[in-house]
C-alpha cells in the first residue's frame, strides 16, 4: 500500500539515488585521504631507507671501529636533510634514541659489507613503539643490526630472486619496506601506522557521520519537497473523493493556473462543471417526470376511492371509469414521450435517411391538424415549393404537427397559421408562423426545455406533457438541423426548422 | 363544515368534491388562482384545499394574499414532494401539506384535524352532557349507544359542538353547511334541527329566536 503512493516511491528512489551519491562521494574521499597519507608516510620509508642504504657499502677494507663522530665521505649519502644533521650528541637524538653507531658489521666469512649508520640517522629511527625501525640481513639470511625498536620477530623477507624487489608489506599495522643491500643482502625498514590507520578510521567514520546527517537532511527536504509537490494532488484527489460521494458542487482549489497542477485542475473543475449540470438536468428531469405523473395518479386513486366507497348509479360509475381512462391515456402519452426522448438522447432512435418532398409531408401535417384548426376558427396557410429532402418522414411529420397544434391552440380565435419555406446555401428554411400572443421575452429561451411550461394555465390540460418542443428539437437535432423560436412583440410566435438539404444530383 | 377546493384538473376537482360532499362538508370548488383566492377572500371556509400548480396564480400567491386577511385552514396539495416545497408551505402559512397522489381517507383526516385546530379543539372527541361526538370516527353515541344520523345531520351536529356555548347564527350554519348551489331554503335548516331533536333529545340544541341555534349554552 505505501508502495503505490508517488510520494513514497519518489522519496524511496530519491533517498536511494541520495545515498549512492553520498556513498560514492564518502568513498572517493576516503580513498584520496588514504593514498594521500600512504604517500607521505612511504615518502618517509622512501627516505629512511635512502639513509640506510647509502650508509653501507661493499667491505673497504680495515676500519677502527668505534664511534666516528668527525664524519667523512662516508657519511655522506643523497638522503639529504637529516643527514646534515651532524655534531649532535646523544641529547640531539629522540628520547631514548639509541646511541649512534658507526660500526661495521662483519659478516660470516667476512665478506659482508660494511654498515656505517651516521649520528645523524639516528633521529630517524627512535626506540618507541611507534618509531621507524630498520632490520638488516646477510646475504644468506642472518640478520647482522637491528634498530631498538624493531619488533622481536621479523620475518626475513621472501625471496624474490636475484634482482628482484619484494613490494611493501602489511603485518598487522606494521608496514615494511624491503632493499637489496649492496652485499646480496636485505634491508628492511618498517613502522607501526597503526596511529595513521587510526587516524583514517576517525576520517572514515566522520565522513560515515556527516554523511548520514547529510542522508537525513535531504531525506527531511525531499519528504518535505514531495509534501509540498504532492499537495495540489492531494487537493485533487480530497475533491474527486467528495465528488464521487455525491456532492457535485466542489472544485479544486487551483490557485496556480499555469502549473502543470494547475491546468489539470483547470480540465478538471470544467468537467465537474458539466457534469454537474448534466446530473441536474438528469435529476431535474426525473423530479419532472415523476411530477406529470403525480396528477394523473391521484385523478385514479380520487377516482376509484370515491367510486368505491358506497354504491353508485351506473353513470357515476361510468363517469369514474371514464375519469380514469383520460388519465391512463395521459400517462400513456407522457410515457411514450419519455421514452422517444430517452431514446434520442441515447441516439437509439433510428433514423431513416429517405428522400421526401417538404411540401407534400407539409400539406399532410394540416391535414391532419385541420380539425382542431376548424375548431378554433384558425386558418392555415400553406404554400410550399416542392422541396426534395433526406430523413426520417414520420418523424419529421411529428415535428411539424407539433408545431402546427401549437400555432393553432396559442393562436387567437380566427386567427392564422402561416407555413413558409425558402431554400438558401444548402439548407431549408421552415417556419410556423402563428398570430397569437406570442411567447414572453424571460419565456423565449427556455421554451425547448423539458416540461418548461410558458402557459402554467397549461398543466394538466390532458394532452399537453411538456415535451413537445422538446422532443421537436431532439428530432431535428438527429437530423443535423436545428430549430430557433422568434417572438417579435405583437407579431405572435414563430417557430424555424433549419434542415440541410441533400446534395443536388450532379445531373 | 365549508369547504373550498382549488384544484385545476377537471377530474381531480370533480372527484375531490364529490367525495367531500359524500363526507357531509359542504364544498365550493374553483379551477384556476384568482377565483380560488377570491372565494377564499370572500366566504369563511372550514378549511380550504389548495392545488399549488394553478393557472394565471399559483398556490403560493394564494396562500400569501389570503393570510394577510384570513387565518382559514389551509391544506396544500401538491405534486411536488421535496422537503424545501414542504418546508416553503409550512412557512408561507400553510397548516398542512399533502403530497399528490394522496389516499382519500389521509386527506379526510388531515381536514378533520384542520378543522378541529381552526375552531380551537384539540381532542377529537366532543362531549355534550351523555352525547359523545367523535369526530374522528364521525360518529356519535348517546349513552354508549350509537345514533344513527346523516351526514348533513352529523355535520350540523358537530359545527355546533365546535362552537359549543356560542350562538350561531342561520347564516353561519347556512355558510358553513350548504354549498353555493343548494337553495338556501330555510325550512332546511329547521327540517335538520327538528331530526336532530328526535335522535337526541329536545334539549340537545336550543333555538334562540331572532339569534340562531346554540348548544350545551345556558337555557
Amino acid at each position: 500500500m505505501i508502495l503505490k503512493s508517488i510520494r513514497w516511491r519518489l522519496q524511496i528512489w530519491y533517498g536511494l539515488v541520495f545515498l549512492a551519491v553520498l556513498t560514492g562521494f564518502g568513498l572517493t574521499a576516503y580513498e584520496l585521504e588514504r593514498n594521500r597519507q600512504f604517500r607521505n608516510l612511504d615518502a618517509e620509508f622512501q627516505k629512511r631507507m635512502g639513509a640506510l642504504s647509502s650508509s653501507m657499502r661493499p667491505p673497504l677494507g680495515p676500519r677502527g671501529p668505534g664511534p666516528d663522530r668527525g664524519g667523512g665521505p662516508d657519511d655522506q649519502f643523497p638522503g639529504g636533510g637529516p643527514a646534515d644533521d651532524r655534531g649532535g650528541g646523544p641529547g640531539d637524538g629522540f628520547p631514548g634514541a639509541r646511541p649512534p653507531e658507526d660500526r661495521p658489521f662483519p659478516g660470516p666469512g667476512g665478506q659482508d659489507f660494511q654498515f656505517h649508520l651516521p649520528s645523524s640517522l639516528t633521529n630517524l629511527f627512535g626506540a618507541e613503539s611507534n618509531s621507524f625501525y630498520y632490520v638488516i640481513w646477510g646475504r644468506n639470511g642472518d640478520e647482522l643490526a637491528r634498530s631498538e625498536a624493531a619488533p622481536r620477530d621479523v620475518p626475513p623477507p621472501p625471496d624474490t630472486g636475484p634482482g628482484g624487489q619484494p613490494p611493501p608489506r602489511m603485518r598487522g599495522a606494521l608496514r615494511e619496506f624491503f632493499h637489496a643491500t649492496p652485499g646480496g643482502g636485505s634491508l628492511l625498514v618498517g613502522r607501526s601506522i597503526a596511529e595513521d590507520l587510526a587516524g583514517l578510521r576517525v576520517v572514515a567514520w566522520s565522513l560515515a557521520a556527516a554523511g548520514t546527517v547529510v542522508l537525513l537532511l535531504g531525506l527531511t527536504g525531499g519528504w518535505w519537497i514531495a509534501t509540498r509537490a504532492m499537495r495540489p494532488v492531494e487537493d485533487i484527489s480530497a475533491t474527486a473523493v467528495k465528488i464521487a460521494a455525491g456532492d457535485l458542487s466542489q472544485r479544486i482549489s487551483a490557485a496556480d493556473t499555469d502549473s502543470e497542477l494547475g491546468r489539470l485542475a483547470a480540465v478538471l473543475n470544467s468537467t465537474f462543471s458539466r457534469l454537474e449540470t448534466a446530473f441536474a438536468q438528469q435529476r431535474q428531469f426525473t423530479a419532472d417526470a415523476a411530477h406529470e405523473l403525480r396528477t394523473p395518479i391521484a385523478v385514479m386513486l380520487t377516482q376509484t376511492q370515491t367510486a368505491l366507497s358506497r354504491e353508485r348509479a351506473a353513470d357515476e360509475y361510468r363517469a369514474a371509469v371514464q375519469a380514469c381512462q383520460r388519465a391512463a391515456q395521459r400517462m400513456r402519452k407522457l410515457m411514450e414521450s419519455l421514452l422517444q426522448l430517452a431514446r434520442l438522447d441515447a441516439g437509439q432512435e433510428t433514423m431513416k435517411q429517405l428522400p421526401f418532398d417538404l411540401s407534400k409531408l407539409a400539406a399532410d401535417c394540416v391535414e391532419m391538424v385541420a380539425p382542431l384548426a376548424d375548431a378554433r376558427r384558425v386558418k392555415i396557410q400553406c404554400a410550399l415549393p416542392p422541396t426534395p429532402c433526406l430523413g426520417d418522414p414520420e418523424q419529421f411529420s411529428q415535428v411539424l404537427t407539433n408545431l402546427l397544434a401549437n400555432a393553432i391552440e396559442y393562436n387567437k380565435p380566427s386567427g392564422q397559421v402561416r407555413l413558409t419555406a425558402e431554400t438558401q446555401s444548402g439548407v431549408v428554411k421552415l417556419t410556423v408562423a402563428d398570430t397569437g400572443e406570442g411567447i414572453a421575452p424571460e419565456d423565449l429561451p427556455r421554451i425547448f426545455e423539458r416540461f418548461y411550461r410558458a402557459d402554467k394555465s397549461r398543466s394538466g390540460t390532458a394532452g399537453h406533457t411538456g415535451l413537445g418542443l422538446a422532443i421537436s428539437r431532439a428530432i431535428v437535432r438527429a437530423h443535423g438541423g436545428d430549430i430557433q423560436a422568434a417572438s417579435p412583440p405583437g407579431a405572435g410566435a414563430a417557430f424555424t426548422v433549419t434542415l440541410p438539404l441533400p446534395p443536388r444530383p450532379s445531373s | 363544515m365549508r369547504i373550498l377546493i382549488v384544484e385545476d384538473e377537471p377530474d381531480l376537482l370533480r372527484s375531490l368534491a364529490q367525495a367531500l360532499q359524500e363526507e357531509g362538508y359542504a364544498v365550493d370548488t374553483a379551477a384556476d388562482g384568482p377565483s380560488g383566492l377570491f372565494n377564499a377572500q370572500t366566504y369563511d371556509y372550514d378549511a380550504v384545499v389548495l392545488d399549488v400548480m394553478l393557472p394565471k396564480m399559483d398556490g403560493w400567491e394564494i396562500l400569501r394574499r389570503l393570510r394577510q386577511t384570513k387565518k382559514t385552514p389551509v391544506l396544500m396539495l401538491t405534486a411536488r414532494d421535496q422537503s424545501r416545497d414542504r418546508v416553503r408551505g409550512l412557512d408561507t402559512g400553510a397548516d398542512d401539506y399533502v403530497v399528490k397522489p394522496f389516499d382519500l381517507p389521509e386527506l379526510f383526516a388531515r381536514l378533520r384535524a384542520l378543522i378541529r385546530r381552526g375552531a380551537g379543539q384539540a381532542a377529537n372527541v366532543l362531549a355534550v352532557g351523555d352525547i359523545v361526538i367523535d369526530t374522528g370516527a364521525r360518529q356519535i353515541t348517546r349513552g354508549g349507544r350509537p345514533v344513527a344520523l346523516t351526514a348533513r345531520e352529523y355535520a350540523l351536529v358537530e359545527f355546533l359542538a365546535l362552537h359549543h356555548g356560542q350562538v350561531v347564527t342561520r347564516t353561519a350554519l347556512y355558510d358553513h353547511l350548504f354549498d353555493e348551489n343548494e337553495s338556501s331554503l330555510s325550512n332546511l335548516l329547521d327540517v335538520h334541527v327538528s331530526n336532530i331533536r328526535k335522535k337526541l333529545g329536545p334539549g340537545f340544541i336550543t333555538t334562540r329566536r331572532g339569534h340562531g341555534y346554540c348548544m350545551g349554552g345556558p337555557e
